[in-house]
């Protein structure tokens, strides 16, 4: 148990997605005006991350993986090549699953994401997310921890954000850094402070 | 060359960057641009990525149906992303371990499908490859520019040859470990973006609320 809390906080705040490798970004910038719509955002991400990170982890160790396809009788086949397409295939189809299934069930939730549940497919989170599970090597629980605590952070991220910039409407920012240079330095400050975090060990 | 040809190449370097202007593909840039190698070899490859992918979706594009376009589009990226890992896996291992995920992650980079859908859709090949190679090109200028500073600062070095002599080895320069750090990345692309819309006047943004000298004398 320990051990999954400890996995848990680090994906969370030590090896935070936005702040620490700046996976998202464009995402992170370009949507974080406004708490309420960041809040949403960050919910999908959750959502999606928790769902394709364990997905892709059994396909890569069921499928692909050398020596995966063992009980299928082809023992020395390595398909690890194909990681990357399959992948991208497997997170594209769970979230265009995932828009139907909301639509059909729980249309206030899929009223409350709108645009932002297609969008997901192209943010570099959710694929970085199931690379560094391959990277690491993660088992399948560890990776459904893995997947809900990075897209928790990623969320925390977002919205802290947001509420920065909502307060930095009202200073008094140099022209030229007037809007997207601020952000940056405001999200270069944000990253300092979780590096803060690094070293904690439960 | 033509006009047309040297305005869409020439373009994204600084006037429509695809970083600091239209936003796009930021996370690379942030992310390996501590040392100046793998900052150059990320840019090759998403410049390659960018012109093939660009000219392969143009010279399908009237046989893509409309509805499943991204995927389409997708599976074309994924697969020449998957190309230049396999090559950088076996030409230059040492790199690719320093790029990790980020080379997978050129699928997801914004500027290789945001070029395909708002460019390569509408445009023959040629323009489409042309493209794709300047806008690479733009997205190149910043990592290198980056990569450069962080490496030159972060650890007296430019390509693993030491420029500045470092005080561990007898010298005079303290290295600046902040440079580095992940944070340092956010706060040059700032002052890059400052340096620009100083220069380019039309690129600044409005503020939403206009902060006014008051002038008033207190009477009480």
């Amino acid at each position: 148990m320990e051990h999954y809390v400890n996995l848990a906080l680090k994906a969370l705040f030590v090896e935070n997605l936005a702040l620490s490798f700046f996976l998202g970004m464009c995402t992170f910038l370009a949507i974080s005006k406004k708490v309420e719509t960041s809040l949403g955002l960050g919910i999908a991400v959750v959502v999606v991350q928790t769902i394709t990170v364990p997905a892709n982890n059994l396909i890569y160790n069921y499928l692909l993986k050398g020596g995966a396809l063992e009980w299928a009788g082809f023992g020395d086949v390595d398909l690890s090549f194909l990681g990357l397409i399959t992948y991208i295939g497997t997170v594209a189809a769970i979230v265009q699953i995932l828009e139907m299934f909301l639509d059909r069930y729980v249309p206030a939730l899929y009223n409350a994401l709108g645009i932002f549940l297609p969008l997901i497919t192209v943010n570099c989170a959710i694929l970085g997310g199931t690379l560094f599970m391959v990277e690491r090597s993660y088992t399948f629980p560890e990776s459904v921890v893995y997947g809900f605590a990075s897209g928790t952070g990623w969320a925390l991220a977002i919205v802290l954000l947001a509420g920065i910039r909502e307060k930095l409407k009202y200073s008094d920012v140099p022209a030229g850094l007037q809007g997207l240079g601020i952000t940056f330095i405001a999200a270069g400050l944000m990253a300092m402070v979780f590096m803060a975090f690094s070293g904690i060990q439960l | 060359m033509t006009t047309a040809t040297r305005k869409v190449l020439f373009e994204p370097l600084i006037v429509n960057n695809p970083i600091i202007v239209q936003i796009l593909g930021i996370c690379s840039a942030l992310a390996i641009t501590s040392k100046l190698a793998p900052a150059v070899i990320m840019s090759l490859a998403l410049t390659a990525v960018t012109a093939c992918s660009n000219a392969a979706i143009s010279a399908i594009r009237h046989y893509i149906p409309n509805n499943i376009r991204i995927i389409v589009q997708m599976t074309i990226i994924a697969s020449l992303v998957i190309v230049v890992d396999q090559v950088l896996r076996a030409y230059a291992p040492e790199i690719s371990k320093q790029l990790s995920v980020f080379v997978g992650l050129i699928i997801t980079n914004c500027i290789v499908l945001g070029r395909a859908e708002g460019f390569a859709m509408k445009n023959p090949v040629w323009p489409s490859f042309v493209d794709g190679l300047g806008q690479g090109l733009g997205y190149s200028l910043i990592l290198i520019a980056l990569g450069a500073t962080r490496e030159l600062f972060g650890f007296g070095s430019l390509w693993g040859h030491p420029i500045l002599p470092l005080v561990s080895d007898g010298g005079w320069y303290r290295p600046n470990s902040l440079m580095t750090l992940a944070p340092s990345a956010f706060f040059l692309v700032a002052g890059i973006i400052w340096a620009v819309r100083t220069w380019k006047h039309d690129q600044q943004e409005q503020a939403d609320y206009r902060i006014q000298v008051v002038h008033r004398t207190e009477t009480q």
